[in-house]
This record gives structure tokens, C-alpha cells and sequence, in this order.
């Protein structure tokens, strides 16, 4: 088959819904006196004193054979996410296995490459390997979705670190936990923040992805009358330019990109360069050192929303960290990746050391995590949230705490 | 909200000239590298499917260039003069890496295989095979992620019509696409190589016999693809700072090749053509379909009712029907 068929059959199953553009022409707010007004930057987070350490009391035993598994991207446009949950994951094992000498967990990793069509293939995998009783992942909403019957059916637990499609609870599945806040949490905390920068008038610009979708549709009931204008570009998309007109023509005060930073990134550097003077907002999977690498200095009109607590921010996470990453700094999702591994090692050490007996151990968790208090509903949603808001100042994320 | 196709004829209408320019500009890239694509096809009724990782490897030649020059992701701080030589440098590079990597296309992929006489087909899939060898050759190397921006210059624009803004980047992107495309017809029509790279186009085995020299025509058809395919890097680096990643040669490839089809492969007027006309028609169906994703749904439908209807592309004619 030739590249061009697999264009047209990529071209093909493009999504087909379309929803008609909401444009309103009033709201026009574009003074060019409108500064925006300075959040306070958090500097540091202490880490709860009850939090429960994967290192454990080192009493714990267990067959040699006892692993838990990564999936998730490791390569792929969006593999950044993906190196700073496993970096998070594999400091939690080692944390254990040095305290623990009767118990050596061993941690496999499949690579999905963040693709819902490519992720079938390591979840069957996993699943089929009877060693892995317990699996961080998958990061993201598609995948997620696309696997979580897999998974409910070989009845191994797996505590997504950071998929935030609303939907991935609703679908019954006993095995899908998630250690953060859904995109339900994450659109209404985009007015709280556009309020914070006296931003009135908002552009929606959403990607085809599941995510994006789910949480452009969210923030844009929560924003309501705020939105001044909505368009979509698709996964994989280098040129924003017919999007940047529209927005242009709206001269929003903050334009809302719902999606991920493959794109986010030149999309808000085209746009910079276009001559945009407004706010860039953008939610958690555009949080990324990576969206400050590849927007440059455009990044500098960025702020973001996230259900993640500014890892970093934790010395104690942050020092203990930068060992297994080779020097990086914990990234998004880093710390949530720490706490799911956590929570099933704490379960081995436990004794709950098949599939099964570790499923019940955390449907009935309840305890402190780092990043905060994990203890699941029904659907497997925490019970507890918070949705923290970001910034870029001098070329970093830094915390302006939470919304 | 619900119906799953509308048109937004007011956005259109609002944004006619912006898509318009923004159109002809990626249009440009794409018939840059449209270029290599039919260059080869015309020599050798054989894709090149490796031409879009040609392309990338110029696109790492030029970021690499440009950073070990200073340039990152800040606007730079110099003369205009002094950044032109700069960017005349880095283009130099470009082509010189694309050129290298055609050339060592041809010679793992056709040569050998050409030397034993294979099917069309083999030649084919060796040439997927070398795209992806190297993709993953980048990947491994540098990993999965683009690499940081690299600015050239502060775009200014430079007029305005009915009341957009024509920025600079846009206007030397086209003209730079134009004057290339005339100076690759002229060279085609004209010099000697161009002779006998039409005279192999024609009929292979009477210009062997004629005293041409068939393997070097192809070497330097390869490389003359390689030369443009750099000069297209160069320009997507400026409209696209963060886009050099393993998989960018691929995306751009897709719609190269395709705009290569439209104007008519194997036509070197059919390249400018099809690329320009690619980038207004996926410009203008995105702004009236409202979504980015049905810029290539509307130029895979373009593509295939012209086909229908002129299945030789636009232009039709190949490259060896040229007339001096």
C-alpha cells in the first residue's frame, strides 16, 4: 500500500461531527491598555506528613516473579507526558525494592505511543503476562478508552496517572481507577482563571482528540457568554493559519487551546507571531516544559490549568526524582505516576500479591498520597480534588496555586 | 450544534485574503518539495517515497546550522544583512544534507536493485523501506520529541490588502517557490543535464544508445530533487519553527506528493501548480468547513474528482514531452 492510501484512509476516518461556529460579534473588548494583572507564584510545597511511602517498613515478602507494569507512550509526539509519569513510577519501585530485600518488584514498560490504535496490542500484551498484577497507565483519554475493556476483562487493576476524559468512568469497568481530577474538575477552573487575569472575551480552539473534545466542551459551558469564538485543528497539524485569522478577527482577550502541546506549541508561536497581544491557555496536556522548547519565546503569554500539584514544588519529591531522570526536574504527572505505583505497592506489601486480591486493595484505599488523599467512589473517580493554575515566567512552569 | 457538516460562508468571505496568503505560502513549500517527487518520476516512472525524509534530514540540517549560529527561540538581535548570510548559510547546509541523503537513497535503494533488473513494485517498497529506516534512524538519535524553535528573523508585515496584513516571510516564501520552479524549467529545457534527463524521460534505452549516460542522469535527478527539497526545508523552518521532528517529513510528504499528482507527475510546472493550488483549496475548505479536519478531506476530494476527469493531473504531460 502505498503513503497516499494511507493518507486517504487516515483522511477517511477523520471525525465527521461539526459543530456550527458560535460566533457573536459583541463582547468587544480590545483595549490595548488591558495589562494583565500579576498572579502570586507558589515557591514551595510541603509534603504531607502522613503520606504513605512506596519505600514501605521493609518487612514486606513476595514471589520474585511480582510486577507492575507501565503502558503508555514512551515514544510518539506526546512521549514527554509519558517519560514523566514513568520516571515518577520507577523512583516509587526503587523507593521499595532498596527497603524491601524479601520483596523485588520488577517494572516492565509497553510502549503505546499515546495512540488509541496502537495501544490494543501492549494492553493484551500486559494483560496476558500473569506476573503484572497491577498497571500504572494508560495517560491518555483515547488509549484509555480504547483498552479499558481489555483490562476489566483479565480483571488487572490500573490507576491511570493522567487520563481526564469525563467519560472513562461511565463505562462500568471495576478495574479503572484515576489518580487525579477529570476534565469535569479542569473546564470549570478555565473561568476561574480567565477571571483571575480579567480575561472577558475567550476564543475555544479544540483538537480531535478525545480529550480535547470532552474538555473544550466542558470549559466552553462553564465560560458561557465569555466565548467569543470556537474552531478545531486535528492531531498531527503544523500550519495553524486559517485558525489564527479567525482568531485575529475576534481580537480575544485569551484564547483557550483544548488539546495537547504536539500541537499547542507552534499553534501559539504561529499565533504570537501573527501579531496576537492576548493571553494563551491551555489545560494540562499542553503543560510542558516541552511547549516552552518548541513555542520559544511566544510561550511567554501562556498559563495553564491542571488537576496536578506542582511536583517540583515538593523538595523532598523533586531531589529523590532528579536521580532516576538524570537530572530533569519533575514534569506534569510525575508525582501522580509516584503516587499510583504507591498505591499498589503499599497492596503488595499488604500481601495483595495477585490480580484479584490487589483490585480489592485499591477499590478500598484509602490513605495520603504526595500529591493528595486517594480514596476511589464506585466508578473510580477520587473523591477529592483540587485543580491547580500555572504559568510561564523567565521560560518555566511555575504555580500560581490553587484556582 | 448537531448537524455534522455546515458552511460557514461569512468566515470565508472574512477571511478570503489571509487564506488566500497563507495558502499560496505552504503551497510554495509543498511544490519545493512536490519537485523531487516528479523529477524522479519522470526519469524513472518510479515514487520516491523516501523524498519526504529527503526533506526532513535538510530541515535538521538547517535547525542544527541556525543553532550552532545562535539563533533559538528569541527573535534574533542582529543586522538584517547579517541574518540573511546566516540564513544563506544554513540553506546551503539544508540542500547540501538533503542532496547527500537522495543521493545515498538512490544508492541503497534503486541502484542495486535496478542493476538486477527488478520489478517496478520492488523498487517500490525499497524506498518505504528507506523512509522508514530513516525516521528511525532521526528517532533514535534524537528522540521522540521536535527540536526547539528556531526563529529567523522578526516578521513584519510588509502591506496589507483590504485590510490583512501581507507579513514578509509569506511574500519571499512564494516568490522564492516561483523563481525556483522557473529556474528548474529553464534548466529541464535548456542545459545539457536537463537534455539528457528529458532524453531518458523520452525513451531510456535509445538515449543510452544515444551516448547518455542513463545511470548518471539518474544520480543527478536524485540530487537535483535533493537540492529543492533543501530549499524547501529552509522556508518550513521559518513558517514552522518547532515542526522538525522524525515524523514532520512524512506529513508534509503526504501532501507534496499529492500536489505533485494534482498538477500532473512528472510535470515540473504541474509541481508549482499542484502545490499552490493544494494550499489555497485545503486553506479555503478548512475556514468554510469550520475544522482543520477536513483541509485534507477537501484536497483528497479536489484530488479525486480532477483525477476523473484528467487522470494525468492538471498538466498532464511528463517530463519528457517537454520541447526545447
Amino acid at each position: 500500500m502505498s503513503r497516499s492510501t494511507k493518507a486517504l484512509a487516515a483522511a477517511a476516518v477523520l471525525a465527521l461531527t461539526l459543530a456550527a461556529c458560535a460566533n457573536t460579534d459583541d463582547g468587544d473588548s480590545g483595549d490595548e491598555d488591558s495589562s494583565t494583572p500579576e498572579l502570586t507564584v507558589q515557591t514551595a510545597i510541603d509534603a504531607p506528613d502522613d503520606a504513605v511511602s512506596p519505600a514501605g517498613d521493609g518487612s514486606a515478602e513476595c514471589p520474585a516473579t511480582t510486577t507492575i507494569a507501565y503502558i503508555g507512550a514512551e515514544t510518539g509526539a506526546n512521549a514527554q507526558l509519558g517519560i514523566n509519569i514513568i520516571n515518577g513510577v520507577k523512583l516509587a519501585v526503587e523507593e521499595h525494592n532498596a527497603n524491601n530485600a524479601n520483596c523485588q518488584v520488577t517494572l516492565q514498560t509497553f510502549d503505546t505511543e499515546g495512540d488509541p490504535n496502537k495501544s490494543t496490542g501492549p494492553v493484551t500484551q500486559a494483560t496476558n503476562d500473569e506476573n503484572i498484577i497491577g498497571v500504572v497507565g494508560l495517560p491518555f483519554s483515547g488509549e484509555s478508552k480504547a483498552t479499558g475493556t481489555i483490562f476489566e476483562q483479565a480483571g488487572l487493576v490500573h490507576i491511570t496517572p493522567s487520563a481526564t476524559g469525563p467519560a472513562l468512568t461511565q463505562n462500568g469497568w471495576t478495574t479503572f481507577f484515576r489518580a487525579l481530577g477529570n476534565d469535569n474538575v479542569q473546564g470549570p477552573a478555565v473561568p476561574k482563571l480567565t477571571e483571575k487575569l480579567d480575561a472577558k472575551t475567550v476564543y475555544v480552539v479544540q483538537d480531535d482528540s478525545e480529550y480535547g473534545v470532552g474538555l473544550a466542551g466542558t470549559a466552553t459551558e462553564a465560560l458561557g457568554d465569555n466565548v467569543v469564538g470556537s474552531d478545531k485543528v486535528t492531531t498531527g497539524q503544523k500550519d495553524f493559519s486559517a485558525t489564527i485569522s479567525k482568531i485575529l478577527a475576534e481580537k480575544p482577550d485569551a484564547v483557550f487551546y483544548s488539546g495537547y502541546y504536539a500541537e499547542g506549541a507552534p499553534f501559539n508561536q504561529q499565533l504570537v507571531a501573527k501579531g496576537y497581544e492576548g493571553i494563551f491557555i491551555g489545560p494540562d496536556g499542553v503543560k510542558d516544559q516541552e511547549f516552552i522548547n518548541q513555542a520559544g519565546d511566544a510561550s511567554a503569554n501562556a498559563y495553564f490549568t491542571c488537576p496536578c500539584i506542582p511536583g517540583e514544588l515538593i523538595t523532598s519529591f523533586s531531589d529523590a526524582y532528579k536521580k532516576v531522570s538524570g537530572g530533569d526536574a519533575p514534569g506534569t504527572y510525575s508525582v501522580e505516576g509516584y503516587d499510583a505505583a504507591t498505591v499498589l505497592l503499599a497492596g503488595i506489601d499488604e500481601g495483595n500479591q495477585d490480580r484479584a486480591k490487589l483490585k480489592d486493595w485499591v477499590t478500598n484505599y484509602d490513605a495520603q498520597g504526595l500529591s493528595k488523599k486517594f480514596k476511589w467512589d464506585e466508578t473510580g473517580e477520587l473523591t477529592e480534588l483540587a485543580v491547580y493554575g500555572y504559568k510561564v515566567q523567565d521560560g518555566q512552569i511555575v504555580s500560581v496555586g490553587v484556582l | 450544534m448537531d448537524q455534522w457538516i455546515s458552511f460557514d460562508w461569512e468566515a470565508l468571505g472574512a477571511n478570503f485574503w489571509s487564506a488566500t496568503v497563507d495558502g499560496l505560502t505552504f503551497g510554495g513549500i509543498y511544490a519545493l518539495v512536490a519537485l523531487g517527487y516528479t523529477l524522479v518520476y519522470g526519469v524513472l516512472n518510479l515514487i520516491n517515497f523516501a523524498h519526504s525524509e529527503v526533506f526532513i534530514v535538510g530541515a535538521y540540517a538547517v535547525v542544527f546550522t541556525l543553532t550552532s549560529l545562535g539563533f533559538g527561540p528569541s527573535v534574533p538581535n542582529l543586522a538584517w544583512y547579517a541574518i540573511a548570510a546566516n540564513l544563506l548559510l544554513a540553506l546551503v547546509f539544508g540542500m547540501l544534507a538533503s542532496a547527500v541523503t537522495a543521493f545515498i537513497v538512490e544508492r541503497v535503494a534503486y541502484k542495486p536493485l535496478r542493476a538486477k533488473g527488478a520489478p517496478r513494485l520492488v523498487f517500490l517498497i525499497s524506498a518505504i523501506g528507506m523512509s522508514f529506516v530513516i525516521q528511525y534512524l532521526i528517532f533514535w538519535w534524537r528522540g521522540p520529541n521536535p527540536e526547539p524553535a528556531v526563529i529567523m528573523f522578526q516578521n513584519k508585515p510588509v502591506f496589507d490588502i483590504g485590510g490583512t496584513l501581507i507579513y514578509f516571510d509569506s511574500i519571499l516564501i512564494v516568490s522564492a517557490a516561483i523563481i525556483m520552479m522557473v529556474v528548474v524549467d529553464q534548466f529541464i529545457r535548456r542545459s545539457k543535464l536537463g537534455r539528457g534527463i528529458r532524453a531518458v524521460a523520452q525513451d531510456p534505452d535509445t538515449a543510452t544508445l544515444m551516448g547518455v549516460n542513463r545511470e548518471r542522469i539518474i544520480v543527478s535527478t536524485f540530487i537535483l530533487g535533493g537540492l529543492l527539497a533543501g530549499v524547501a526545508a529552509l522556508f518550513y523552518v521559518m513558517k514552522v519553527p518547532s515542526g522538525v521532528l522524525y515524523l514532520g517529513g512524512f506529513l508534509l510528504g503526504v501532501k507534496a506528493f499529492t500536489a505533485a499528482v494534482l498538477g500532473g507527475i512528472g510535470n515540473v510546472r504541474g509541481a508549482l501548480l499542484g502545490g499552490l493550488l493544494l494550499g489555497l483549496i485545503g486553506n479555503y475548505g478548512q475556514i468554510l468547513l469550520g475544522s482543520a479536519q477536513w483541509n485534507d478531506v477537501v484536497c483528497f476530494v479536489v484530488l479525486i474528482a480532477v483525477l476523473m476527469v484528467r487522470p494525468e493531473g492538471i498538466l498532464g504531460s511528463n517530463l519528457g514531452k517537454v520541447r526545447a
